[in-house]
């Protein structure tokens, strides 16, 4: 069973490789003389104005843990098609009341406004 | 274990992996030159013949070039980031059937390297989302403001869409009763193609597949306008030709899966069914992928960007209901007439 994944064991290695050597590459055979001015955070050439890192809208903390509740909710989908020709009917209305319970949640959330932009 | 196995492998790899990094340099040649002709331009026509060793120019010029590290930024994370954006971009088509199965000197190969792994699709799912990470590492470990804002508006939307994406994974996956991509053309070789029974789905694909990979007209992530360049900004030489490269490569990988999943993978009615047939697969889904591919230039040269309110209420007001109404379609239809799904 494992044995499958061996393949892209290889792949992914490779392809490790091949990104880590052509950052290496850049590092060889490129030039390198660091000033002070270039060492800056790049602002259109302004002085940068406050920190780089600063605090961000909480409406991007939001979406991500409505994006982990969704996720999940749709991963379960996936068993459920594979499965879905030998499950008929059944399959049908049990999909049916999970897609239901997960609209009160979508709904909830839009009537709450986390899914408003501004 | 055989050695030999070991060998088809390595060199199944290496010729997926230079050929994505063949596809990359030329593709943006293509797009060059597209774009270009959409603009009543010439497009890139001084290095080689019809500008044909620009890509190579483009890339010797880039290692050649100095390479800037912020001097607040987080060193480690600033070097790592873009192989982790890079690696997963090349590793998806790893699932991916570029063909049946041929005789290679008296060796059956299959033309793919993990392609009836038995959980493919869940495979493309999860690593899709893997390449989130470069993006915010690269936006957070720059610590300029643009650069932060860029990484954190990419993941928002990356994440936003990726529920659309997974859905519209449901309807092939119903359909052929399988997560392994090889079932699912094969699937399709009986059937027809599975754009005829999803057409709905195949529509959401492509438009949060481009949301995805951050493309024209939700380029949000590197607006220059407003973002200088987005998660990026700080990176120059060859790290930052690995960020331009993941998103001319990923433009390949979701071509080849919306291919794959709803247009027949390698196969062709009358063409693939012949006992000869089985040598041109690649070609034939390389030929759907290159016509996906000039879909999605076409896209970038007609419509303007799109607004991130607008953005994210589309991905979440438009996309979802619209795929989840489309699972529910589906399953309906499959269960009220199951002789037209059968064989």
């Amino acid at each position: 069973m494992l044995f499958d994944y061996l393949p892209i064991i290889v792949l992914i290695i490779i392809s490790t490789g091949l990104a880590g050597i052509a950052v290496l590459l850049g590092h060889l055979l490129g030039p390198r003389r660091p000033t002070l001015r270039k060492s800056v955070p790049y602002e259109s050439g302004m002085r940068p104005i406050g920190p780089g890192a600063r605090r961000m809208p909480v409406r991007f903390y939001l979406i991500a843990v409505l994006f982990i509740l969704f996720d999940i909710e749709i991963i379960f989908f996936l068993p459920w098609a594979v499965v879905f020709k030998k499950l008929g009917l059944f399959g049908l209305v049990e999909m049916f009341i999970f897609i239901a319970i997960l609209l009160v949640g979508y709904v909830y959330a839009w009537k709450k406004g986390a899914l408003e932009w501004e | 274990m055989d050695v030999a196995l070991w060998i088809e492998w390595i060199i199944k790899a290496l010729i997926l992996v230079l050929g994505l990094l063949t596809g990359f340099a030329y593709l943006t040649y293509m797009e060059r030159k597209f774009l270009a002709r959409f603009q009543n331009r010439y497009g890139p026509n001084r290095a080689g013949p019809f500008g044909l060793l620009q890509p190579v120019a483009d890339g010797v010029k880039l290692i050649f070039k100095e390479e800037l590290i912020p001097a607040q930024a987080d060193k480690l994370i600033f070097m790592a980031a873009p192989i982790i954006t890079t690696v997963p971009a090349l590793i998806i088509l790893g699932v991916l059937p570029f063909g049946g199965v041929v005789n290679i000197m008296g060796r059956e190969v299959p033309l793919s390297i993990a392609g009836n792994l038995n959980v493919g699709v869940l495979y493309i799912a999860a690593i899709t989302s893997i390449s989130v990470y470069g993006i915010v590492l690269a936006g957070w470990s720059s610590n300029n403001k643009y650069a932060t804002m860029g990484g954190i508006r990419s993941s928002a939307q990356m994440i936003s869409y990726e529920l659309a994406l997974a859905l519209s994974f449901v309807g092939p996956i119903m359909l052929a009763g399988s997560l392994s991509l090889a079932d699912i053309v094969e699937e399709q070789m009986r059937i027809g193609w599975f754009i005829i029974y999803q057409p709905i789905g195949f529509v959401i694909f492509l438009i949060a597949a481009l949301a995805e990979i951050n493309r024209a007209p939700f380029d949000m992530p590197e607006a220059e306008q407003e973002l200088t360049a987005g998660y990026h900004v700080e990176y120059s030489g060859m790290k930052f030709a690995l960020f331009m490269m993941t998103e001319y490569i990923k433009m390949i990988v979701v071509s080849a899966i919306a291919a794959t999943l709803f247009l027949g993978g390698y196969h062709l009615p009358f063409v693939t069914d012949q006992p000869w047939g089985v040598w041109l697969g690649p070609f034939i889904l390389i030929g759907k992928i290159i016509l996906l591919l000039w879909g999605i230039i076409w896209v970038r040269a007609t419509l303007p960007r799109v607004r991130y309110d607008q953005l994210m209420a589309m991905g979440w007001k438009v996309l979802l209901p619209i795929a989840l109404f489309n699972v529910f379609l589906t399953s309906v239809i499959m269960v009220l007439f199951p002789n037209w799904f059968s064989h």
